[in-house]
């Protein structure tokens, strides 16, 4: 489509853009204790955008702006899931105590920026597209992470995240241009063709590039081996935006993943797909399968020696990118739909538990085990959605978390023999992660003594942690809603194959 | 009756623990109440179920269907059978004694009883769910309950036993989820237990898996699955442990009928879905029996704790239900179709279940009284008691003795039956087995003479004689130990359809010929 006629279905991207210059002039007029107040303004336009897309015609399939991006369910599934995290994040971070000596007004501006790169990055179809999407999320986030600039490991984290991020995206756009001189084109549709036309003779420029190009990915997704920027800047990180780091640009990697890998290396029509592109003699699924098994090993070994529990939680959303991952050799839109319904509950959960985190240490003023040590008696509320936050993350029923695992587990198990012992390796992790989940449990309720007078967090606080600790528990009784809003999102713009 | 008798089974105790929730947590004794009504007309509804129950049929009934997840073919079933109700019955006839056992919690009194209620529901809805997932539902659902049971309201290592239980039991459940989505993939994809019944031995004929037989690969995942629950050697450490540290009342639970599931599973699920693989498994079946016979035994014979004996007696016992299982090849044609052995065998196992139910049960209230009075439970630390405290010695008598199998009391019947039927199949392993009930007498004896004959210790001159409350829980037991000692037909009556039903089910696939 072209560049004018695409301007009509790109409003929720113009009403972001549009919320970001407003944000950036209404800050100019409040003083550094009002300044919050720039994040209802954010908030309004990202309820407006909310309104938009859903008013739009959610089945579209298109391109937008001469191909560089496309307009399909599939994106529109991302776009709505990176929403609802944003809103959450924006309500909470107002909460948030961390940003007491602060002017907050350009954090929420560099939100909203983040949240048109999100945008583009779930809807990109063109390499330079992509590249330039993931850019735009990476530099607001190591902006957003060393928000607290009086903070030793706040700064810490952010320049660790500038290095890890500019060198693998340096890579990435290595690999990408490797693979643009097999090619000769940026669009995915056409290179998956063109590679085809190869035969083969490639092989091995087509190994370099696709490893490169994944250690782009993978380090937005935090798998194994470029996940090491996690846990520190997880740590460092105001916690408001550790949330919105674990869940959101988590999103959008996979949707980047899923829709490159689909496109350029599957075989045949996508997301009918059951094949890789086999004439290139890759392995392209024991390679994912290898990574996502790792991923999640040591992702959930690792979590078990932490004593800070936001740190933990970083090398817990570590273990959940494994999961995720694991379905994707399977290369079936079981194990998309899975992935998108995994998402879908992953950012309910560890939301839940990253504000309950948010919610301790308004008090506290800590994020260790000690912190939460007969947290279950003080604040029995707060105590008893973090153990359902725990539950479902570890992924017992009744919990959504159930529900998300026994869809990755039953995409895997319906792939074929052949993957079987993938679904071992992810069933036993997830008997390993029910130990520190649990030690999370077994702090705020045996540590402790029942109290004779009870607290609870401030009524907007605990309102929040109340609302998603009751998605969690309805999704994980009733889940049809849920369901069909990912099947019927299973689509995506293939090219004019 | 039109009424969801089996749906009020399952839910009552979550319509307590909801009315539990909204009582202020100062108000103690109105939430014991509530708990006592809930598993109280729990108890009263399985009762009245057993009245209804047709017993000459051996199929399911009081069957219930509705359309719970349809794009995944989930179904909300539920269903009872003669393999189901005598475990319909125990739950909440232990759930509603339980509650007067702990009436005396003082800790966090709210908490223990609303998560009483939720494993109550848990239990309930393992027996009577016939749809897989919501069966792995409850049987996960039962596991968060337990681990605060054990790890709030326990002993000095609670901590360590609870995490410990939930561990191993989760271990033991995901293996389980593999198994129910292969099933579910290469059956038909449907998770209904009956159906599943008829289509997987077909469906798994002749599949292989890494060169494996797919049965044998399922049969294994759903074995340990269900053999850590039971548990059977070498997936028993966490017992103990777990018994020991264990508050009374969830001891009580956690022998009487959380133990029970894993047999229960083995045969509603293994024997119903895979029943070629019983004629693969079951010399391994009895040996794990008589393993677990001698080593429980053995184990319990070192014990100074007397609630550690007894949790050792649990693995001891489950042993021979084991044994009883095995005994269903007896009717194969390499054994001479002898029914007679496969049916004797099979009754006793189940029938093992229910005693073992209420006689562990029975025991650990025994040794939480005298815990709750003398604060440790040291075998060699009493003495005497039998002059101090007559009635308790009485009760505990008939505890002890139906433990060791004495004629007249329930236990000697299951366990006989289970050797009756297993003989003529696996005779070594049998003769090898009755050397059991040897160190059953040796440790329960031995046990009752340190605790209750001999000089009386000092320190215990004034301890007070058992009250009415402890009388109360303990006194329904002792009826139903003595009663079917004498007279079993009511209990064998109800099973022997569905046992006979069991038999002819694994036969017809397999038939003892052999297909591996």
């Amino acid at each position: 489509m072209s560049n004018l006629h695409s301007i009509k279905y790109f409003i929720p991207e113009l009403i972001i853009l549009a919320t970001v210059l407003i944000g950036i002039i209404a800050d100019l007029f409040y003083s550094k204790k009002k300044s919050y107040l720039t994040g209802n303004w954010i908030l309004g336009g990202l309820i407006l955008a909310l309104i938009s897309i859903l008013l739009h015609n959610l089945q579209n399939v298109t391109t937008l702006f001469t191909d560089m991006v496309a307009l399909d369910p599939f994106a529109v599934f991302f776009k709505l899931i990176i929403l609802i995290a944003t809103i959450f994040v924006v309500l909470i971070s107002r909460y948030n105590k961390e940003f007491t000596d602060y002017r907050v007004g350009e954090y929420y501006v560099l939100l909203a920026i983040m949240v048109f790169g999100l945008f583009l990055m779930v809807s990109a179809v063109d390499l330079i597209m992509i590249y330039l999407a993931i850019e735009t999320v990476s530099i607001m986030s190591f902006i957003l992470a060393g928000y607290l600039k009086s903070e030793r490991r706040s700064n810490e984290s952010a320049l660790k995240y500038v290095i890890y991020g500019a060198f693998s995206s340096g890579l990435m756009l290595f690999g990408m241009s490797i693979l643009f001189g097999l090619t000769g084109v940026t669009k995915i549709c056409l290179i998956g063709n063109n590679l085809m036309a190869l035969e083969g003779g490639a092989n091995f420029a087509l190994m370099i590039s696709f490893v490169l190009i994944l250690a782009g990915f993978a380090y937005k997704i935090s798998v194994v081996p470029f996940h090491f920027w996690t846990p520190d800047v997880y740590e460092g990180a105001p916690t408001t935006i550790t949330a919105f780091l674990s869940v959101a640009p988590k999103a959008a990697g996979f949707a980047v993943v899923i829709r490159f890998f689909h496109i350029v290396f599957g075989d045949s029509v996508a997301l009918q797909a059951g094949t890789w592109l086999t004439q290139t003699e890759i392995p392209w699924a024991q390679i994912l399968a290898l990574l996502a098994v790792i991923t999640m090993t040591l992702g959930n070994v690792v979590a078990i020696q932490q004593d800070n529990i936001k740190r933990m939680l970083a090398y817990s959303s570590i273990a959940h990118a494994g999961y995720m991952l694991m379905v994707l050799p399977v290369l079936s839109s079981d194990s998309i739909y899975a992935i998108m319904l995994y998402l879908f509950i992953y950012i309910f959960m560890n939301l839940g538990a990253f504000f309950t985190v948010i919610a301790v240490k308004n008090i506290t003023g800590g994020e260790t085990f000690t912190d939460f040590m007969g947290l279950g008696w003080k604040m029995p509320l707060v105590g008893f959605v973090m153990t359902v936050f725990m539950f479902s993350l570890t992924g017992l029923p009744p919990t959504a978390g159930f529900i998300g695992k026994f869809y990755l587990f039953a995409s895997l198990i319906k792939g074929g023999s052949q993957f079987y012992w993938i679904a071992f390796v992810g069933v036993i992790n997830s008997v390993i992660s029910l130990y520190y989940y649990m030690r999370v449990v077994k702090v705020m309720y045996f540590d402790g003594e029942p109290q004779k007078t009870i607290s609870n967090p401030i009524l907007p606080v605990t309102l929040i942690l109340l609302v998603l600790a009751t998605f969690i528990i309805i999704f994980g009784i009733y889940w049809t809603p849920l369901a069909d809003c990912v099947r019927n999102s299973l689509i995506f713009y293939i090219g004019g194959l | 009756m039109d009424l969801n008798i089996l749906s009020l089974l399952v839910w009552l105790p979550i319509i307590g623990m909801l009315g539990i929730a909204f009582i202020p947590r100062d108000k103690v004794d109105i939430i014991k109440i509530i708990a006592a009504v809930a598993t109280g007309l729990q108890l009263f509804l399985a009762i009245l179920l057993w009245m209804q129950f047709d017993k000459t049929s051996g199929g399911i009934q009081f069957m219930e269907r509705y359309y719970w997840i349809p794009s995944f073919n989930i179904f909300y079933t539920l269903g009872v059978d003669g393999l189901s109700l005598p475990m319909v019955l125990l739950t909440p006839l232990l759930s509603f004694l339980a509650v007067f056992v702990s009436w005396n919690t003082k800790r966090a009194v709210k908490g223990f009883f609303a998560l009483f209620l939720l494993l109550d529901t848990g239990m309930m809805g393992v027996f009577l769910s016939l749809d897989f997932f919501l069966f792995y539902v409850f049987w996960e659902v039962m596991l968060l309950p337990m681990y605060f049971l054990i790890g709030m309201w326990g002993g000095p290592q609670r901590v360590y036993a609870a995490i410990k239980f939930f561990l191993f039991t989760l271990f033991g459940s995901v293996l389980m989820l593999i198994a129910i989505l292969a099933l579910y993939f290469t059956c038909g994809q449907t998770f209904d237990i009956i159906t599943l019944m008829q289509t997987a031995p077909e469906a798994l004929n002749g599949v292989l898996w890494w060169g494996m037989s797919a049965i044998k690969v399922i049969w294994i995942l759903l074995f340990v699955g269900f053999a850590i629950k039971v548990p059977v050697f070498p997936f028993h450490t966490w017992l103990p442990l777990a018994h020991v540290e264990a508050p009374t009342a969830i001891s009580v639970i956690l022998a009487g009928v959380l133990l029970k599931m894993g047999l229960y599973g083995m045969l509603r699920v293994n024997y119903g879905m895979l029943p070629e693989a019983v004629w693969w498994f079951a010399g391994a079946l009895a040996v794990l029996g008589v393993i677990n016979v001698i080593w429980g035994g053995l184990a319990a014979l070192a014990q100074k704790d007397l609630k550690k004996m007894v949790a050792y007696s649990s693995i001891n016992h489950l042993g021979y239900a084991l044994m009883g299982m095995a005994a269903v090849v007896a009717a194969g044609a390499a054994s001479g179709n002898n029914y007679a052995a496969a049916e004797a065998g099979l009754s006793g196992a189940m029938f093992q279940m229910f005693n073992h139910g209420t006689i562990s049960a029975m025991l650990f209230i025994i040794a939480g009284v005298v815990y709750d009075r003398a604060h440790h439970r040291e075998i060699a630390g009493f003495g005497g008691l039998a002059k101090q405290m007559p009635i308790y010695a009485g009760v505990a008598a008939v505890a002890f003795f139906a433990g060791l199998g004495l004629p007249t009391l329930s236990g000697f019947i299951s366990e006989f039956m289970c050797f009756v039927g297993a003989f003529p199949v696996f005779r070594t392993i049998v003769i090898i087995g009755t050397l059991g009930i040897l160190i059953n007498a040796a440790y329960f004896l031995r046990a009752y003479q340190k605790i209750f004959f001999g000089k009386l210790n000092e320190k215990y001159s004034d301890m007070p004689e058992i009250n009415g409350r402890e009388l109360f829980t303990l006194i329904p037991l002792a009826i139903i130990t003595f009663v079917l000692g004498v007279y079993p037909a009511p209990f064998l009556n109800v099973i022997r359809d569905t046992v006979s039903g069991i038999i002819e089910h694994v036969v017809a696939h397999g038939g003892g010929v052999g297909i591996f």
